[in-house]
């Protein structure tokens, strides 16, 4: 059968094949298996049928929880029914896993397998999860690469339907799910030929129906559960055979055959190595290289993994293998080894007993442990491992990848001796996030995938910040199958797209000698090598490369193309990489364009084929000259003046260095200091505000929105100027609370700031002559770069403010506090950030943390650096991430740890009255600490104390020294999401709202999962699109707010920073200060909402005005004072809603994709509206306090 | 009493046109101004700056953020079909006023590229529409653009749309222009039907609180009838095309000052919004006992009796009438 080859990732090929065999899908986002439901999802939604001719339903739940208990229901009823996850997310599905299999219920799993989370979290790829699932009984089947998930998905779901064993199929997360591959898809008649209908329709007849009623899911005692939990057995022994079976079939349709263990090499191979998953493709690789030269080398992958056959796998090893290595991509700590070794070893073990081959002598197996969390696997560790297999005594539970110089587990292994073959082309491609050269990168893979005879391959690496994230694109292309699993390590191609990099990252180390360089750089042709650096011109001429330069950003301005250079660079590949003829490429890039805007207007069309046309004549080949001569240097990764730790890892791992970072340089428990964000300079705008003092009216605005809080505001002594450098700019101190001479300086931080405006247009001073401008305003900041680090720096030598003397709770005085959250990775104009950051203003010092994984977990505590900082005497938040569904707990059990530690030593503290300072005593036990100056007072006091300790020989005065801290408030904080509060984390956080402790919850609502890409959440709104409600979300938003309200004993408010600062600033006041738990829903423009950030607040405002986001505060200890606990803090709606949401691309996308139904949705949304202002008005009605009760209670 | 007229060719039961406004989006609102009297009705403006606008920024905005971060690599769903990127919603609309009513449909369009102009123009002939009214909509507020340049533009547009269309075309134009007869007869000589007098532009307004620029476009007042009024008594007798009145129309008696004036249509929205479609029906009656009492037998009788060419004293229309006003300004009137 000849079928016409296709251009796409893992997930794509899986989810093809999953949404065309199933009738049920159940989703929920987790990376990296996201896209498998967001397909699924948008295919339903575009009325995609599956082999049966009916479109299948698909359903997001609350959690993967919930997912698969939805799936075990639709499986029970009868379904064909699917789910996909990964990680933490299969965990989740664990129980049910159990009770899927112990019912014999046929279905399909489709994880991209990721590392759980254990010392750290990682999104990257591994087994641990799907290794975790090894006890549930469930089948697992392994695809190594992105043709095999499509294939190895279809052997699965037709296996489970006979086996009746429920089936997880997995592949590496990542590196398979995200690898972009030219294979031959599955076409529908074959996978109709896989799928027999008489065992469906069995399938069927055991569903749980009224007109045929059984009972399944007893509770059965000591007397039957074991014998009936052994009735299963002969399925399990069936299984192997009939995934044979039905990998034969497949094999007779398709011409691609599989073997549950698939061994490639000589028939005499001596040593061998096991493995499954993507590494096996780079074993694979290496074996036919290196048998080239005469080794005996084989490899054996595992793509059946449960159930287990021994016999299977002992019956496919070449007798004369004397010597394998057993590679885990998983770490099971404490174990006798991992997994999959054991298996191979109990193989050999029962063989001799069953003799189902036999061996002259077993051969030596040895352990190994590689691939991490997504760790390289390359031709070099592997060709490391099979000379270890020549060893007399090999070493055992080895590690390949790292250096261990702990245990001294690690083989060292050297990166050089290995080249790609000639023929294969290998490209890197240097950009942006913003830049779009990923998308640039993916559409060449399918221009040369689909219109040439070329392998084709692509793998995208993204840095771990959202805001100027760099991008590498790592591509391969040529005539022989691309089984390469692994990083490009030297390109014949190097395409920097952001001239920048140039002096940050050393990107041609990567250039093999003799290799082309494209830079896109903002000069003309003859300006470029003059602006390189010293080691760049060096490393040109050295390894003799072919140098062109363009101006990108010009061509793209030039054509209506704004930043987006996409187009343009690729034409300039196209051009000189000579893969294709520069006039068949010029076509088919503008054929590619034409698919991929002909269906969004004439105007975007036509922007592009203009770029493509005029990329030629602005692409010029740069003339290298003999020696280097620049008068530069490239940057050094962090300033030299920062600690050791960040010096010698941070500025490593920055540096692109990370994995050469030994074992020894880490924590072992997974601790790291905080404050480390101020070290990585990132120089990633191109504007910067500049402030007009005489404008200025120091109201704090700039300060308080600021995302990534590089603009500061500090008061001091007209004294403290001495030494300020010329163009330090600062003015008196407004307003009648400040001493005499008391300055006032708002500053920049010129190289941490993200440029997103949002300072500018909040700032509402303006110019009374000039009325656009205004007291900020944004301007390049090249030329004042260099004036502005050193005002910065002097900025931060001027002392903080004393904040016991500072009115907190105004906007104005607040943001004279000293912010220890700053410098994140967040988006530029990130709508979170800005509450984070005024809550560490006011209780920084003394609080702690609990963060729901999600987007505030990533731009808080992602490597290499993290924004969480101390103030000058060492304090600050300490954070954590426990789970993403568990966050309200996690939270919970610290404030139950801190009053039981308080307790103690308050009881201690008492113990010891007698014995020293007894005044001291009794003031730190009736202490005051209901404001600042209160708190600085004991903090002094318990000071004086642990000075007193530190001599004392009482029985307890250690005891007492190491808890003595919390006799000092602590503020406990509950950070998250939506997806968290609204959805997998509610049950927990419902709990914890009951409990009456004192936490206080923020909740920042996007109103999407924004850190797996936008899904809808129970907090999307009605009539607005997300993944996962690609038609528009039909019902309204939960209102999470009066849920809590109705719970009545937590503090509650809603806040909308832009609408009403003074507003968020007095509920966050009053939450921590309220003596149970309190909760603040913070409106939280976000990147998912599709508009520019800069109008982030403008948006705030209309959602308050328009009566969508109304705000209000709940304080049930009103109620004791006889006064209103429930205070409306907006206005009834003024503003048409549509004047609002169709600002937004998530609501107007809907009216260009369903614009009836859109319409109808508007229309329902606004009549919401106005019954929920019913609602809120008659709420703040209801808890009036009757004036008749009121006085009854006085005569009482 | 015959109320017919005849404007760009199309023969009309009465001079009243609802002009390009909100009043069109609606096909039961369309079907009751033809009840109410409506002789024909001009449809809102199809702006093809918007349509690109609208594309280029929904491109941008679904893609702008993604692939640049490992869990999100985009925030929207990528649906394979959009609605009415090519405007098919407003064509769609033609057809659906088309079926609903027996007047005639003026499509109205504002392009922005000659291509753009062609291609809609053409669109919307294919669509059903009985002429077209193009509203050239254009602020020349570069200080380096000229006059000769500007005006210009406008010829080459309405050139390229006649080219592409066989519907008859009128121009919907400001009163901003230095010599605007001759930029009349410019326009007619390109091939423009009628002309459309005038246009009313977006007017912006300046909050106090605030002190930010706001965008409005405030309803006509009955006073703002009297640009188009002395316009088309002075160009009534140089033009052989249709002229059509509009802005500050609210009542018989100023469709009837427009009429004698020498208009062939008069286009209202405002008092139609404002008061609804019913306004029509007593303007016609109020006209009619005009016509009665004035002893008009039809309307193409009172077509341009007071027009420039027709009245004893024609600077009347022009400049001498300011002089009139002044020196009719008694003190006694204090």
């Amino acid at each position: 059968m000849s079928v016409k080859q296709i251009t796409l990732d893992a997930n794509e090929a899986t989810a093809h094949v999953a949404h065309k065999l199933s009738e049920v899908i159940a989703i929920y986002p987790i990376t990296p298996s996201s896209g498998m439901g967001e397909w699924s999802d948008e295919w339903s939604m575009a009325g995609r049928k599956n082999i049966w001719g009916t479109v299948p339903e698909v359903i997001e739940m609350q959690s993967e929880g919930g997912a698969a208990g939805t799936l075990h229901g639709a499986l029970q009823t009868g379904a064909l029914g699917t789910t996909f996850t990964a990680s933490q997310g299969l965990l989740l599905k664990m129980p049910n896993l159990f009770k899927i299999a112990g019912e014999l219920t046929p279905a399909v799993v489709h994880v991209a397998a990721r590392t759980v989370a254990s010392h750290a979290l990682s999104i990257f790829g591994d087994h641990s999860d799907v290794m975790a699932m090894r006890m549930t009984g469930v089948g697992l089947l392994c695809s190594n690469s992105v043709q095999e998930a499509m294939d190895i998905a279809t052997i699965t779901h037709a296996a489970t339907l006979e086996s009746r064993i429920p089936f997880i199929h997995f592949f590496d997360g990542f590196r398979t799910s995200h690898e972009v591959q030219k294979i031959t898809p599955v076409p529908d008649e074959v996978l109709i030929k896989m799928m027999r209908e008489d065992k469906i329709i069995e399938h069927r007849k055991r569903a749980l129906s009224s007109d045929n009623p059984v009972i399944r899911g007893t509770a059965q005692n000591p007397d039957v559960f074991f014998q009936a939990r052994e009735s299963s057995n002969s399925f399990y022994d069936a299984c192997p055979e009939i995934v044979k079976q039905k990998m034969r079939e497949f094999a007779a349709l398709t011409g691609r055959a599989y073997h549950l263990f698939e061994y490639h090499g000589p028939e005499d191979a001596e040593r061998l190595i096991i493995l499954m998953g993507s590494g096996a493709e780079t074993v694979h690789e290496t074996v036919d290289r290196l048998n080239l030269s005469g080794e005996k080398i084989g490899v054996l992958k595992v793509r059946l993994y449960r159930p287990f056959s021994m016999r299977d796998l002992i019956e496919a090893i070449p007798v004369s293998v004397k010597a394998i290595a057993v590679l885990d991509r998983t770490k099971e700590p404490g174990s006798t080894g991992d997994p999959l070794y054991l298996d191979v070893v109990n193989s050999f073990m029962e063989n001799e007993s069953e003799e189902w081959k036999a061996f002259p002598k077993i051969p030596r197996i040895i352990a190994g442990r590689y691939g991490l969390s997504s760790k390289e696997f390359t031709p070099q560790m592997v060709m490391r491992i099979y000379d270890e297999l020549k060893e007399v005594k090999p070493k055992n539970h080895f590690t390949i990848g790292i250096n261990d110089d702990v245990t001294e587990k690690s083989l060292a292994f050297s990166n050089n001796g290995w080249q790609t073959d000639a023929e294969t082309f290998e490209g890197l491609f240097f950009g942006l996030g913003a830049d779009g050269t990923v998308s640039a990168n993916k559409n060449s893979i399918k221009i040369i995938g689909d219109n040439t005879d070329n392998y084709a391959q692509g793998y995208f690496v993204y840095d771990s910040k959202k805001s100027g994230a760099t991008t590498v694109s790592h591509l391969r292309f040529g005539p022989k199958p691309i089984r390469s699993a692994y990083l490009i390590d030297k390109a014949k191609f190097i395409a920097c797209h952001q001239f920048q990099f140039l002096r940050q990252l050393n990107i041609l180390r990567h250039a093999r000698q003799g290799a082309t360089f494209l830079i896109n750089a903002p000069f003309a042709p003859e300006e470029i090598w003059t602006n390189l650096p010293i080691e760049v011109q060096q490393q040109i001429i050295d390894k003799q490369l072919k140098v062109f330069g363009i101006d990108a950003y010009k061509v793209a301005r030039d054509n209506g193309m704004g930043n987006r250079i996409n187009t343009v660079m690729q034409t300039c590949f196209f051009a000189i990489s000579e893969i294709l003829p520069k006039e068949k490429a010029i076509q088919l890039i503008k054929d590619a364009i034409y698919k991929a805007y002909g269906n969004k207007g004439e105007s975007v069309l036509q922007s592009n084929y203009k770029a493509v046309d005029n990329t030629i004549e602005n692409l010029f080949q740069i003339e290298v000259p003999t020696a280097a001569a620049s008068e530069f240097s490239m940057r050094l990764p962090v300033p030299a003046g920062a600690p050791d730790f960040v010096q010698n890892v941070i500025a490593e791992i920055i540096a692109g260095n990370g994995d050469d970072l030994p074992v020894s340089a880490f924590s072992q428990d997974g601790t790291f200091p905080t404050g480390t964000t101020c070290w990585e300079k990132r120089n990633i705008t191109q504007e910067i505000p500049v402030l007009e003092p005489d404008i200025c009216i120091q109201c704090g605005k700039c300060m308080m929105v600021c995302p990534h809080a590089v603009i500061r505001m500090k008061a001091f002594d007209g004294d403290l100027l001495a030494g300020a450098p010329e163009t330090f700019k600062y003015m008196d101190a407004k307003g009648r609370e400040w001493p005499d001479n008391t300055k006032v300086s708002i500053q920049v931080s010129p190289e941490d700031c993200t440029g997103c405006d949002l300072c500018v247009e909040v700032c509402p001073a303006k110019d009374r002559t000039e009325v656009g401008k205004k007291a900020l305003n944004m301007a390049p900041v090249e030329p004042l770069k260099e004036q502005e680090i050193e005002n910065w720096e002097f900025f931060l030598k001027i002392p903080e403010y004393d904040r016991s003397k500072l009115n907190v709770e105004t906007v104005k005085g607040s943001q004279f506090l000293q912010p220890l959250f700053e410098f994140s990775g967040a988006c530029t104009g990130c709508g979170e950030t800005p509450y984070i950051k005024v809550v560490t203003q006011l209780f920084g010092d003394r609080m702690v943390i609990a963060n729901a994984t999600g987007c505030s977990s990533i731009y808080g505590g992602n490597l290499p650096t993290t924004p969480y900082t101390k103030n000058a005497m060492g304090l600050g938040p300490a954070w954590s991430n426990s789970l993403f569904e568990d966050n309200a707990e996690f939270g919970l059990g610290y404030r139950v740890t801190i009053d039981k530690l308080e307790a103690y030593a308050s009881e201690v503290l008492k113990g010891m009255r007698g014995s020293i300072n007894a005044e001291l005593v009794d003031q730190i036990l009736n202490a005051d600490q209901s404001d600042e100056p209160g708190i600085f007072e004991q903090r002094e006091r318990v000071g004086t104390l642990k000075t007193l300790l530190e001599t004392s020989n009482e029985p307890k005065a250690e005891t007492l020294l190491s808890i003595a801290d919390y006799l000092v408030r602590k503020s406990v904080w509950i950070f998250g999401g939506d997806g968290w509060a609204y959805d997998i984390g509610y049950g927990g956080l419902d709990h914890v709202l009951a409990s009456g402790r004192n936490v206080n919850i923020l909740v920042m609502d996007t109103e999407v999962y924004s850190n797996t890409g936008g899904q809808c959440s129970k907090a999307t709104p009605l009539g607005a699109i997300a993944k996962f409600a690609a038609a528009g979300k039909r019902t309204g938003k939960k209102d999470l707010g009066m849920i809590a309200v109705a719970g009545g004993s937590a503090y509650v408010a809603r806040i909308a920073m832009g609408a009403n600062d003074a507003q968020s600033l007095r509920a966050i006041i009053e939450a921590e200060r309220f003596p149970g738990p309190s909760i603040i829903i913070a409106y939280s423009h976000c990147i998912a909402h599709g508009y520019d950030m800069k109008y982030g607040l403008n948006q705030q405002k209309l959602a308050v005005e328009s009566g969508y986001w109304p705000l209000f505060r709940f304080d049930p200890s009103k109620q004791d004072e006889g006064k209103n606990p429930f205070k409306l803090d907006s206005k009834a709606p003024k503003v048409d809603f549509k004047d609002y949401a169709y600002n937004e691309m998530r609501y107007l996308m809907l009216s260009k994709t369903q614009p009836k139904i859109a319409k109808e949705l508007m229309a329902q949304a606004k009549e919401d509206i106005i019954k929920q202002w019913k609602v809120y008005e008659q709420t703040e009605k209801l808890y009036e306090p009757d004036a008749s009760t009121a006085a009854d209670s006085d005569s009482q | 009493m015959n109320l017919e007229s005849t404007y760009l060719g199309l023969r009309l039961k009465n001079p009243l046109v609802p002009s390009a406004s909100p009043l069109s989006t609606e096909i039961d609102r369309v079907k009751e101004l033809e009840d109410a009297g409506a002789a024909g009705i001009v449809m809102y403006s199809l702006f093809e700056e918007q349509i690109n606008k609208e594309n280029q920024a929904m491109d941008h905005f679904l893609n702008t953020s993604g692939e640049s971060y490992a869990e999100a690599l985009s925030y929207f769903p990528q649906p394979q079909e959009y609605h009415n990127l090519h405007a098919e919603d407003y064509l769609e609309q033609i057809q659906k006023i088309k079926q609903a009513v027996d007047i005639p449909v003026i499509a109205s369009l504002n392009g922005v590229s000659k291509g753009g102009w062609m291609s809609y123009a053409h669109q919307m002939q294919e669509a059903g529409a009985d002429a077209l009214e193009l509203n050239i909509y254009y602020i020349a507020a570069d200080p380096t653009l000229t006059s000769d340049i500007v005006e210009q533009m406008y010829i080459d547009d309405i050139k390229s749309v006649k080219e592409s269309v066989k519907i008859p075309v009128s121009v919907k134009l400001s009163p901003y222009f230095s010599a605007f007869a001759n930029m009349a007869k410019r326009i007619e000589a390109a091939g423009a039907d009628g002309l459309v007098l005038f246009n009313r532009f977006y007017q912006p307004d300046i909050d106090l609180d605030e002190m930010d620029v706001l965008p409005s476009l405030k309803l006509s007042s009955p006073f703002e009838k009297r640009l188009p009024l002395r316009w088309i008594g002075m160009l009534r007798p140089h033009l052989k095309g249709s002229l059509a009145a509009t802005t500050g129309i609210h009542s018989a008696s100023d469709a009837i000052k427009m009429i004698l004036a020498g208009a062939d249509a008069v286009q209202m929205a405002s008092i139609l919004l404002f008061k609804g479609p019913s306004a029509l029906t007593e303007m016609l009656s109020e006209m009619e006992e005009w016509m009665e009492k004035k002893g008009y037998q039809s309307v193409d009788e009172m077509k341009g009796a007071m027009s420039s060419a027709s009245i004893a004293d024609p600077g009347s229309f022009e400049r001498a009438n300011y002089i009139r006003v002044l020196q009719s300004f008694k003190f006694e009137n204090m």
